[in-house]
């Protein structure tokens, strides 16, 4: 019951009103960030990023948290009312949200979309309060070789996992490890891969990366389009909300399934995106009115949303146990405990107890608080998307300029963003994965360092990666995440023969 | 927001991704000249430098290739995106190039006065009004709010020494 008592002092620490306030201005921002084209989840915190720079270290993750929280639940907004995916995981959102809007029944979209969001985090929230501490204990006896497994196993289900082609998504990642070698050599001291170019001594920084590829690169992405926002009127009072409510529990084996593959899908570093598609699929299967899917089926938001937010909570288990972040937004995260002097990882849990319990205590209290901040202010957030683009664009792009600046105070980390800006939109246009891309430049030194350590303890062996039964096992999991798509084609390409020709489920 | 010229032409997906995909390659090239300078065997301390770079770059380079082979064979006679598309897109790229690379000489702030206006004045087509009250609304809430409360300085340039901020 340590893990309880820690927990209560969590909620001390979370409730002081100075974190209060942090916590409603981060789900603010938040949701202005998720509405809003171009300053997606991961870019918005690392824009931010800076401003926190003078907080405490808790305090710091409170309003950062609360900010993705907010990003999460704002995606939801711009799906329904306008049938545009603020965020990729919304997208699935839309297929029935935004019929419903049309309908005339946008308040029950949202409060649906709403509440199941923060039913999948809520649910999110108690597993990491549970498991979490579990997790980084027995992660305490990991030594190079089983961390090393570990950053196996999260990029092999990157590989698997994605809906991009598998080579894609490799040449992406190994630009991102190789982005992650530049500069200082943290095992020998040496300088690599600088050619002489006195900027590039300390490396790239992935801040930079994350708001040149998501921000820049998505700005460039909806200039090509021409956005015309065309969207209904969002009206949400108290009677709909409640008469909404009343209809939900009968969802509650989608909303629990949904839960579930949230979860699994979080921790695994595939994230929140394919949750929501996985989910909608499943609900449509299992639904007993799965065919009015796609016309406007209450049921047909509440599956996507929450594994959604059951999967972007969940992708924070991994950063804080083990320091393996399940998302871009989560890496952004784990990029801000590092510049706050704090080591990610199961040490976490022994040294900075006060830390991780009130960072967990506070996505209790930051998911309350964003019910209640989006359930009232959706007027307003949907006025926000009223106001036009070319006004919007500019004032995006100096912000993402702002915030590369701030990282380290260098003019040259303002023209990086661009150039990455430039690549991230020829990236995403020829369907290459950005997020493995991300995670790469994160964990690539860490990656590399337990790598070369094994190495280095087995005299060049790589028989290290199977020396116990520990670190086989992760790596054999990430072998099968790395060939899971072959694997699965093959599992029904065999159940198809075996069964015979025309019984194939559609 | 004008979506510039109707016409259907502009440079083919297959094409566009090849050259991308042949970019990545040429990357993985410079990743492996630079961890072949650093060294790539072992040293006295274990692997050096160069050693994991080194296979980070054979990588690159073998999966561009794979990707290479799947984009040429594709079946895919789309187009990249239009001419008049990809205006748009270097209409804001440009300008956002003349930004950044004003920024050092001129500060943030009247960098991004003038970003702000030309964008909204050509792209946006709005009345002078509007674009000074945003343009000149925008640098002072964030002077505001990074510099005053959050206490993150910006880059300044001649104009703001002068004013004496």
């Amino acid at each position: 019951m340590e893990e309880l008592v820690n927990l209560f002092h969590g909620f001390a620490v979370a409730l002081q009103p100075y974190n209060i306030m942090l916590m409603v201005i981060g789900i603010v921002l938040g949701v202005i960030i998720g509405v809003l084209p171009g300053l997606g989840g991961a870019n918005g915190v690392a824009i931010l990023l800076p401003l926190t720079f003078s907080m405490s270290p808790t305090s710091a993750i409170i309003m950062l948290s609360c900010i993705y929280w907010g990003a999460l639940f704002g995606g939801a907004i711009t799906s329904i009312l306008f049938n545009i995916p603020g965020e990729p995981w919304s997208v699935a959102t839309t297929f029935d949200g935004y019929p419903m809007a049309q309908q005339g029944k946008a308040g029950e979209a949202l409060t649906a979309a709403f509440t199941s969001s923060f039913v999948g985090a809520l649910f999110a929230v108690v597993m990491i309060t549970l498991v979490a501490p579990l997790v980084a204990s027995f992660a305490l006896q990991f030594g190079p070789a089983e961390k090393f497994a570990v950053y196996f196993l999260a990029f092999c289900s990157f590989v698997g996992l994605s809906k991009e082609p598998p080579f894609k998504t490799i040449a992406a990642m190994m630009i991102g490890f190789a982005l992650a070698a530049v500069g200082l050599d943290s095992i020998t001291g040496q300088l690599r891969l600088t050619f002489g170019v006195t900027h590039l001594l300390n490396g790239f920084d992935f801040l930079i990366a994350v708001i040149g590829l998501f921000g820049i690169g998505e700005i460039l992405l909806t200039m090509e389009e021409g956005l015309a926002f065309r969207g209904g009127k969002a009206k949400i009072n108290l009677r709909v909300v409640l008469q909404t409510w009343k209809e939900l529990p009968k969802y509650w084996m989608t909303s629990l399934r949904s839960c579930f593959i949230g979860c699994w899908m979080g921790i695994t570093p595939a994230g929140a995106t394919p949750a929501s598609f996985m989910s909608y699929g499943i609900a449509k299967r299992m639904a007993k009115n799965g065919k009015n899917f796609g016309k406007g089926e209450i049921e047909g938001v509440v599956a996507p949303e929450t594994a959604a937010h059951a999967a972007g909570t969940a992708a924070l288990l991994p950063m804080l146990s083990l320091g393996v972040p399940g998302s871009p937004t989560a890496a952004v995260l784990l990029g801000g405990l590092l510049i706050w002097g704090l080591q990610p990882g199961p040490m976490l849990f022994v040294e900075q107890k006060e830390f991780v319990w009130g960072l967990i205590a506070s996505m209790y209290l930051g998911n309350i608080v964003g019910l209640l901040v989006v359930l009232t202010c959706v007027p307003i957030f949907a006025a926000i998307l009223r106001v036009p683009f070319s006004i919007i664009a500019p004032l995006i792009l100096v912000l993402c300029a702002i915030g590369a600046y701030s990282v380290h105070s260098s003019t040259f980390d303002v023209m990086l963003m661009l150039v990455f800006g430039v690549i991230g939109y020829l990236l995403k246009k020829c369907n290459y994965p950005l997020a493995p891309l991300v995670l790469a430049i994160v964990l690539g030194d860490k990656a590399e360092e337990a790598f070369r350590q094994s190495l280095l303890g087995s005299q060049g062996s790589f028989g290290i990666f199977l020396s116990n039964p520990l670190v086989s096992t992760i790596m054999i999991l990430g072998l099968i995440a790395l060939f899971w798509s072959v694997i699965q084609e093959g599992y029904t390409r065999l159940r198809a023969t075996v069964a015979g020709p025309g019984s194939r489920a559609a | 927001m004008t979506t510039g010229s109707s016409s259907n032409t502009g440079p083919t997906h297959k094409l566009v991704e090849a050259g991308v995909t042949l970019l990545i390659a040429l990357f993985g090239v410079i990743v492996i000249a630079g961890s072949l300078k650093a060294g790539i065997n072992w040293g006295p301390e274990g692997p050096r430098a160069g050693f994991f770079p080194f296979y980070i770059g054979l990588f690159i380079i073998a999966s561009s290739g794979i990707n290479l082979w799947n984009g040429l064979r594709e079946d895919n006679d789309g187009l990249f995106a239009e001419w008049g598309q990809l205006r748009q897109v270097l209409s804001v790229v440009i300008p956002t190039g003349i930004y950044v690379g004003s920024m050092p000489f001129i500060g943030l702030y009247v960098a991004s006065t003038i970003f702000i206006a030309w964008f909204m004045r050509w792209l946006g087509k709005y009345n002078w009004i509007t674009v000074l009250a945003v343009a000149l609304g925008m640098p002072l809430v964030t002077y505001l709010i990074f510099e005053r409360w959050f206490m993150v300085p910006l880059p300044k340039g001649p104009v703001e020494e002068w004013l004496d901020l």
